[in-house]
């Protein structure tokens, strides 16, 4: 049975167990003289045996899925005939993905070598198997669980309590998901950003000048080996996001600022909620803009000026990265602002500063640590922003200061090298790997000096 | 007293330089706010006007002739004959007979004017009524890309116009006769990505979300749900819980890509799961959308009065009958509120999914959440980047589709938000 | 004129919280209450000249109609229950309410002799000459110098850096913080005990010379001590200010000031010399809270 549909049967079987547990308790409370006999509500033994029912079946059924695709090719892989035996990883993914092209269909099988039309078979025929055992394991898993909790439903068991106490960790697992997601992807990246620094020096990747990872397709070739220099990528990144900051700051600034200090009711009910609006737009729409709009347009004034400029430059980038952080900066100022007691506005204002210099002199001032908080976060978020510039900022790792040039940045490499067709254990591959480690570092350590800063403000003022 | 009267006499003197500043400061601000929608309009007209043309679709209506003897066909029935057919004369005879104006000759110029899937789409009609066989029937066809693109922006410069003269001529003759017309695009809300623009849909890609969402939601909510109420009812005030909390704000703000490549490294390389599959990438999302919820739905549970607990625990309720029966449902909507806005989010977001492989040329609409598909973000990623014009128009149709989707989500949102919110 | 046309009002009844109507009229336990001011409320060649001050907030209205002169160089003292508009009418004197979106002032407040609610009036000028003092004291997150030196600083009155040091010296020693701060100066002026950082609020006010200074219940954030040092300096300062003060304390009042003005639920019900009022008070509803009836 399809795990699909293996879903919702489990979900009735719970159900089911709910309604046994339930008469049950009910029908044992009646002798003692009702309900009130029994330590917990009938809920609760129904709830409980609904729990033993469906919790270990789900967990099978999840580690079952999980483990299945990666045991089966194992298998597969081992019974191969030797002739057809894969050496490396990246011959096995080539063969594996041959097999299952075949079984679904998608590769004629006249024309594949035998071996693997024989592998093909069985690949079939395992996940038949797999499925059909993983389909009687996870239903009678899930009706013994029942019927186990079923015959223990006894009126001195403190069901309430035991229930409690699974959901109690339930809850703490769900917690703990954020620090295996930080886990996860710190161990994604680790092991293959240490295989990629077996081939590549440390003192490349961070000196190095030059980036161009295509590797050759003949051995022979000039240049076989690219050029891992991280440093043009660097210089790229930090370009358009000062660019993109140097829109973002000031304007979403100043709108915070005139929104929540000069704006009357109605005029920020229109242009609060339009601010937001630019934040709701998904940044693939903001990388169309800034590739077919913005680049063009900034491409024709320069020439119109007499500059050179490529149709794809870090100034339209940064232009539209920037415009689509104002409403960051501006939502994180508008907080910050709004947290410096109005005590403080009034104090300046009663010895007869004007708005402005209330604002400039003491609210500024006082919010600045916050504001620095803020435009921290957005610089991580500057960093990171991958769609618009693999749209607009191009892939040329030029070394520039010149806005009107295209540069490419880290988060461009990263999908450029993995997206599409990957050998495995090539440099080039695992030098995304290694970028993302980077990356991840970076904006890690930006944002937690930023929300440290924003915490500490905040409590100033609590 | 003298001293007092110059006091003032000089407040007086600054008031106009002050004044001046005010003014300044004041004009700063509004110009920032005037950048910012100038922004928001220019990105919405652009887009508009870029991509109001790709919900229509041009289509010619013709008498075809079904002669045995121009298709070499007898019998529609046999697989073989039909395999050997030709579907392109007969279309080519109808054009022929529309323009008067056209020789013999001109057939295989008047051929390029009908859509590459046409004449796929007359022996399919054929199959299904053999006895059509011989008669001469009124079907309507996509017309070919250029001519949908000469059709609808002969006028535009940016559009190059790839009909000959003796084509474009003919065009007009058609759309004169009222049998080229343009009406609305069903075709973009019905079939899946296509090589051809004028074949080319979003119904592939709305599935692909809508499974991929899915996902997201089943996981996040309930998860994201569960993870606030441990942390704001039930955590120990330690350096565990403080830990968990940093992990949650810092997740929170890790650009996108990341999760991407954890979705790569775990899920597809470490579990074997298949590659653009809406599974994973739904997955991929969900741990990307839990802090996003996780941080609304505490704020929500913090929002709730103490009092409401007190009152509940001074009747001997447990703990978790305080939460399950008071707390949760008085912070429902506000954790509603954060969950939809987090999904919105997600349903935008296109660079981890890039990395999982939800990029590939995908023409059937996704069945199910292991078969390959592509989501809304990442067809209007694809389609951006063709050189062709008419892939544009419609990158941004289905931009305006998808802000669609998203400002309807976040209106709800607000919606939800006005109406269920309690102020206590 | 709301003063000729008494409204009662429930006594429990905040005016914040309660809009006037018609059937306000019904209670009627208090109907000799709220006629004409008695005692003295005005004066010769006043400072302030107030006639006929509304305010409301929204719908609500805060200040009923109150006629009051105000004598230059004197400390007047604004008494009365929680809730009775003294606040309010405190901060319409250098238009502190302008802030609050929902509120309007109705009637003429003349500052010798100019209407303050002029619409060709300076309010920055009006509040460089009419200073102000707040409840809690609310020192910038500044150097104590700079907090002083703010003042003179935005409205440039010095024009050297000696200058604004002679400033900032005078008004700490007038605020009599001087000897207490004068080797740290550079430290923030949060970082100053409660009283300390209120009489640096004080000289912070004075820094830039006004006229008037307006003090919204100063000492109610205080210890004892610290009021007591307040309330010596007020009675200094008073030699050349004209002083407003609006206390909870009718010992303060009876302290400090020179007159007193009872309020009662957004009107002014007595003014008086200050031991007039509090030894033989012409209104019952003063006397009531005098001897501490309600209030």
């Amino acid at each position: 049975m399809q795990p699909a549909n293996l879903f919702p049967l489990i979900v009735v079987l719970v159900a089911i167990a709910f309604a046994l547990g339930y008469a049950r308790s009910r029908a044992l409370a009646m002798p003692l003289g009702g309900i009130r006999n029994l330590k917990s509500l009938p809920f609760y033994y129904a709830a409980r045996a609904a729990m033993w029912c469906g919790l270990p079946a789900l967990l099978i059924l999840a580690c079952w899925l999980g483990f299945e695709a990666k045991v089966i090719q194992t298998l597969i892989v081992g019974s191969l005939p030797a002739e057809l035996r894969p050496d490396t990883a990246g011959q096995a993914s080539l063969v594996l993905s041959q097999i299952s092209n075949v079984a679904s269909g998608a590769l004629s099988g006249d024309f594949a070598p035998e071996g693997i039309a024989a592998a093909a078979e069985r690949l079939e025929a395992l996940r038949a198997q797999s499925t059909f055992m993983m389909t009687a394991l996870v239903l009678s898993i899930a009706v013994l669980g029942g019927f186990i909790a079923w015959l223990r439903i006894a009126p001195h068991i403190n069901a309430r309590e035991k229930v409690e106490s699974t959901l109690r960790k339930i809850f703490f697992l769900c917690a703990a998901l954020a620090i295996l997601t930080t886990v996860g992807i710190i161990f994604s990246v680790i092991f293959e950003t240490i295989r990629f620094f077996g081939k590549v020096s440390f003192i490349e990747f961070f000196f190095g000048t030059s980036w161009s990872p295509q590797t050759a397709i003949r051995a022979d070739q000039v240049g076989a080996d690219g050029a891992f220099g991280m440093i043009p990528l660097f210089v790229g990144t930090l370009l358009i996001s000062s660019i993109a900051m140097l829109v973002a700051v000031p304007v979403g600034l100043m709108s915070a600022i005139y929104l929540s200090e000069y704006a009357s009711k109605p005029v920020r009910a229109i242009f609060k909620p339009a601010l937001e609006m630019l934040a709701g737009v998904p940044t693939v729409v903001y990388g169309f803009f800034a590739a077919l709009t913005v680049a063009p347009f900034i491409s024709d004034i320069a020439e119109a000026i007499g500059l050179s400029a490529s149709s794809q430059s870090a100034l339209a980038a940064g232009l539209v990265m920037g415009i689509m952080i104002i409403p960051f900066v501006s939502s994180l100022s508008d907080d910050v602002i709004n947290a410096v007691p109005q005590t403080m506005r009034d104090g300046s204002l009663a010895l007869g500063a004007t708005q402005s210099e209330t604002m400039k002199k003491v609210i500024f001032p006082a919010a600045l640590p916050g504001i620095m908080g803020g435009v921290l976060l957005a610089v991580s978020r500057a960093i990171g922003e991958t769609m618009i510039v693999v749209m607009a900022a191009g892939l040329a790792a030029n070394m520039t200061a010149n806005p009107l040039e295209a540069v490419t940045t880290v988060t461009v490499q990263i999908v450029t090298l993995l997206v599409g067709d990957q050998e495995f254990d090539s440099a080039k591959t695992l030098a995304a790997f290694a970028l993302g480690m980077m990356l991840f570092i970076v904006t890690l350590l930006l944002n937690i000096v930023a929300l440290h800063v924003v915490r500490k403000y905040r409590e100033q003022y609590d | 007293m003298t001293d007092q009267l110059s006091q003032a006499e000089l407040v007086r003197q600054s008031l106009k330089r002050r004044y001046r500043k005010e003014w300044r400061f004041r004009t700063y601000g509004i110009l920032a706010i005037g950048v910012a929608i100038l922004a928001l309009v220019i990105l919405f007209t652009d887009i508009i006007s870029k991509g109001y043309t790709g919900f229509l679709k041009t289509t010619v209506t013709l008498e075809v002739p079904l002669d045995p003897e121009l298709m070499y066909l007898d019998d529609p029935t046999d697989p073989e004959q039909i395999r050997m057919a030709d579907f392109v004369a007969p279309l080519q005879q109808a054009l022929l007979n529309e323009l008067p104006t056209a020789e013999k000759g001109d057939r295989r110029e008047l051929g390029r004017l009908m859509n590459s899937y046409a004449a796929n789409q007359l022996r399919d009609q054929l199959q299904a009524n053999p006895d059509w066989l011989g008669t001469t029937r009124t079907m309507t066809f996509l017309a070919n890309t250029d001519v949908e693109v000469y059709v609808k922006h002969k006028d535009d410069e940016a559009y190059s116009i790839k009909l000959s003269d003796q084509q474009q001529r003919w065009v007009d003759e058609l759309v004169d006769r009222g049998v080229v017309e343009s009406s609305f695009n069903d075709v973009f809300f019905s079939s899946g990505d296509s090589r051809d623009p004028s074949n080319a849909g979003i119904a592939g890609a709305i599935v692909g979300s809508l499974l991929t969402m899915l996902v997201t939601l089943c996981l996040s909510f309930p998860i994201g749900v569960a993870a606030a109420i441990y942390l704001e009812e039930f955590a120990p005030q330690n350096r565990w819980t403080d830990f968990i909390e940093v992990n949650i704000n810092n997740l929170a703000a890790v650009p996108s890509i990341i999760f991407g490549l954890l979705g790569l490294a775990v899920f597809i390389n470490l579990f074997g799961m298949p590659r653009s599959v809406p599974m994973v990438g739904g997955l991929v999302l969900t741990l990307m959308t839990l802090p996003t919820i996780i941080i609304s739905s505490r704020a929500s549970i913090k929002s709730v009065p103490p009092s409401i607990r007190e009152a509940a625990e001074g009747i001997g309720a447990s703990k978790m009958q305080v939460v399950l029966h008071h707390v949760l449902p008085l912070a429902l909507p506000g954790m509603l509120t954060g969950s939809i806005i987090g999904m919105a989010q997600a349903l935008g977001e296109t660079a981890p999914l890039l990395l999982i492989g939800m990029v590939a040329f995908i023409v059937d609409v996704p069945g199910g959440f292991f078969e390959s598909a592509t989501v809304m973000p990442v067809q209007i990623f694809l389609w951006a980047g063709s050189p062709e014009l008419a892939f544009i128009e419609r990158a941004s149709a289905a931009i305006m589709v998808l802000l669609a989707f998203l400002i309807s989500m976040n209106a709800l949102a607000i919606w939800l938000r006005k109406r269920l919110e309690r102020r206590w | 004129m709301n003063t000729m046309n008494p409204n009662i009002v429930n006594e429990t009844a905040t005016t914040e919280t309660r809009a006037v109507s018609a059937a306000d009229t019904d209670i009627s336990h208090a109907d000799n209450g709220y006629g004409e001011t008695v005692g003295k409320p005005f004066t010769d060649n006043p400072k302030f000249a107030l006639r006929d001050v509304e305010v409301y907030y929204g719908d609500t209205q805060a200040i009923k109609g109150i006629s009051l002169d105000i004598r230059k160089n004197q400390v007047i003292s604004f008494i009365g229950p929680s809730g009775c508009g003294k606040s309010t009418f405190l901060r319409c004197l250098n238009r502190m309410n302008d802030s609050i979106d929902s509120c309007r002032v109705k009637g003429r407040l003349e500052l010798d002799g100019q209407d303050i609610y002029d619409r060709k009036r300076d309010v920055v000028e009006l509040r460089a000459r009419v200073g102000m003092v707040f409840q809690k004291p609310n020192p910038f997150p500044k150097s104590i110098y700079d907090n002083v030196a703010y003042g003179p600083r935005i409205h440039g009155l010095a024009n050297r850096k000696s200058e604004l040091d002679d400033i900032v010296e005078n008004s700490l020693k007038k605020a009599g913080l001087w000897a207490e701060v004068k080797d740290r100066l550079d430290s923030p002026g949060t970082g100053l005990s409660g009283g300390q950082q209120q009489r640096l609020c004080i000289a912070r006010a004075i820094a830039v010379s006004p006229e008037v200074v307006l003090m919204d219940e100063p000492c109610s954030a205080l210890d004892p001590i610290a009021t007591a040092r307040i309330e010596e300096l007020i009675s200094e300062l008073s030699e050349s200010y004209t002083i407003i003060i609006v206390t909870h304390s009718m010992q303060q009042a009876a302290r400090v000031s020179h007159r007193t003005a009872y309020f009662h639920l957004g009107h002014l019900i007595e003014v008086n010399e200050t031991n007039k009022v509090f030894t033989s008070p012409q209104h019952e509803l003063t006397e009531s809270y005098i001897t501490g009836r309600f209030g």
